[in-house]
Parts: structure tokens; sequence; C-alpha cells
């Protein structure tokens, strides 16, 4: 995973309009966070290959961490805290958030086949 | 039981749901049977592709974490000397909410062609991650529907805050002093997930603190037939 480079996420975005694509839409403090420090809430959750379809997407933010939002027919999604992409996967966008330990908290993919 | 067990010729079932349940909790245990004797079946529930953990730095992520954490769980065995790895394909974060029958028959079919003289799996209820709880109960469910003669011991982890407030003390204590190699490297195979080097900092598997905290495995028998 490499620092989000925004123009290339944005044009993988475009790319991925006005078609059926599988999204996974993920934000966790990780299933221990209560365990570890009671004051903390766990919570959790994911969605993974629901099928959707936006009309138009952008990723924006500064410092490092951005915010991506998908308009769709009949609603939004909405994805903040995200910092890393895979460079590599030509296919898909993977997008993902993680803390200061390097934990994965959020998670953001699109994808033409299912993950 | 435990210590005093011949574990010559036993067969031994471990159900666990995570790639890496075993290192710390059992890993030792599993090493030391083996030794003197004992054949291991370990059937993982999950591939714990929902991980937070990616590595530090990350060098995984979403997509590639199951086939990562597959060869982590594979190396983690090797070092513990297990000869019979089962990956059961049920997906991370999903056992309570998984249809029971499924559950159960894929545990039951497994307890039936091995038929294991003793049973490794969580506590239900003192697991703290549900898929422990939910594993646990899994396993509870399948040896309560066995004759009551038929069923061998079932040993538990648990790490909950209140285990030993309500549960009482461990029964059985294994001192693993001898197999900690074997421990420290199943738990450094699960790279993404800890980072072995801080936990044995400049430590030797000698040094006073590491024997307290790694040295001995403890489990609670469920009472099955009460």
């Amino acid at each position: 995973m490499q620092v989000i480079d925004i123009v290339q996420v944005q044009n993988r975005i475009d790319s991925f309009k006005d078609q059926d694509i599988y999204v996974h839409l993920e934000l966790t403090t990780g299933a221990y966070a209560s365990h570890h420090d009671s004051s903390k809430h766990p919570a959790a959750n994911f969605i993974t290959n629901a099928v959707i379809r936006y009309s138009n997407g952008s990723i924006v933010g500064s410092n490092g961490i951005y915010r991506a939002g998908l308009k769709m027919e009949h609603g939004w999604l909405y994805a903040e805290g995200l910092t890393t992409w895979d460079e590599s996967d030509p296919d898909r966008l993977i997008l993902a958030g993680h803390d200061g330990q390097g934990k994965l908290v959020v998670a953001l993919q699109l994808s033409r086949e299912p993950f | 039981m435990g210590e005093e067990m011949n574990m010559m010729h036993q067969r031994i079932l471990v159900v666990l749901p995570h790639p890496d349940d075993e290192a710390f909790g059992l890993s030792g245990t599993l090493a030391k049977y083996i030794q003197e004797g004992a054949q291991v079946t370990y059937a993982c529930l999950t591939l714990g592709e929902r991980g937070r953990n990616m590595g530090i730095p990350p060098f995984a992520n979403r997509v590639t974490l199951p086939d990562v954490r597959r060869s982590e769980l594979l190396e983690s065995c090797k070092a513990i000397g297990i000869q019979d790895l089962r990956m059961l394909g049920f997906h991370d974060k999903t056992i309570e909410f998984e249809d029971k029958e499924l559950l159960d028959g894929r545990i039951m079919e497994i307890l039936q062609e091995i038929r294991p003289t003793l049973v490794f799996t969580f506590y239900p209820g003192y697991s703290v991650h549900p898929d422990h709880d939910a594993t646990g109960a899994a396993v509870l469910r399948v040896m309560e529907s066995l004759p009551a003669k038929e069923r061998p011991p079932l040993l538990c982890l648990a790490f909950s805050k209140n285990c030993y407030s309500v549960l009482g003390q461990p029964d059985v204590s294994v001192d693993v002093t001898e197999f900690l190699e074997h421990k420290m490297k199943s738990i450094q195979a699960h790279r993404s997930q800890f980072q072995a080097a801080e936990l044995l900092g400049n430590r030797t598997l000698k040094d006073r603190e590491i024997l307290d905290r790694f040295g001995t495995e403890r489990f609670w028998t469920y009472p099955l037939n009460k």
C-alpha cells in the first residue's frame, strides 16, 4: 500500500462511473477496543460485494488524510480517514486508512468483479 | 491431567477461529504433546481476513490479507509440528451469525473422523472476541450431542477480564519452558499480526520475565458431564 496519489485515485474513481460496481466498505475499532481500554466503545461494520452505481465521485482532503464520496441514484456513499491505496492493483481501487499503530480503521474498495 | 497424561498415540483436535489464535495460548503445549507422540489436527475456521493488523509498516491490505495469513498459519503449524491443518473456509467475524447446522456439521465431521482423545477450543463466554466465544459454543454443542461416555476431555482457553473470578483458577497448567523456541517461532510466523521483536525486546528466552509470561500455558477443563 502506498500513500494516496489523489490524481491517480480520482482517475480510477472516474473509470468506474455509471457502471454496476462491487463495493467493500468498512469501519472498525477492532474487536478488542473495550478489552484493552474500557473507556472505548467497540464498533465495526462492513458490507462486502454490494453492487452500487454512481454518477459522480471524488476524493478530497489534505495532509495525507482523505475523504471519498460517491453519488448514487438514491443516496451517497462516504468514507473518511483514508490514507493509503494499492498502486499495484491495475483493475480495482483499494483504499484504506490506518491509525498510528498501522492498524486498519477504514476501507473502501471498488471492483468490477466480486471481492 | 495434562502433565500426567501419556501423550503417546493421543489424538488431539484443536478448533479455533483465527490463524494466530494457536500461537500465544497453546503452541507450547501442542509442541510438547507432539514431541511426546501425539497427533494434532488443527481446524482453523477462518483466515482472519478481517484482521486490522497489516504489518508495520503495512505490507498487506484487505485484498491480500487472506493469502498472507494462510502462509503465516502454515509456517506457524510447521514450527509447532502440527501434522494436520484444516482450513474450514468460514469468514472472520461471522462465526456467531453462521448457520449452526453447517458450522456444527463441519466440526462433527472432523470429530468423527479423528475420534480425538483430547479437544482444545475457547471457553464460550470468556474469550473476548465474538468469534472465539462462538467457536467454543459450537464445539460445546457438538461435544454435548455425543453420548456422555464418548466425549473426550475439553480443554478451554479463556482471557476475559472476569475469567479467573468466575471460572476460578485454570485446572490444567502445562510447563512449556522447554518449548519456548517453538512457541516464539509460532508467534513470529504471524508477522502481519505481531511484532515479535518487540515482545522479546533484547531479552532471551531464559529471562525471568519471558519465562513468567510465556513459560506456562493454562486451560480450564469444561465441566461437560455436569
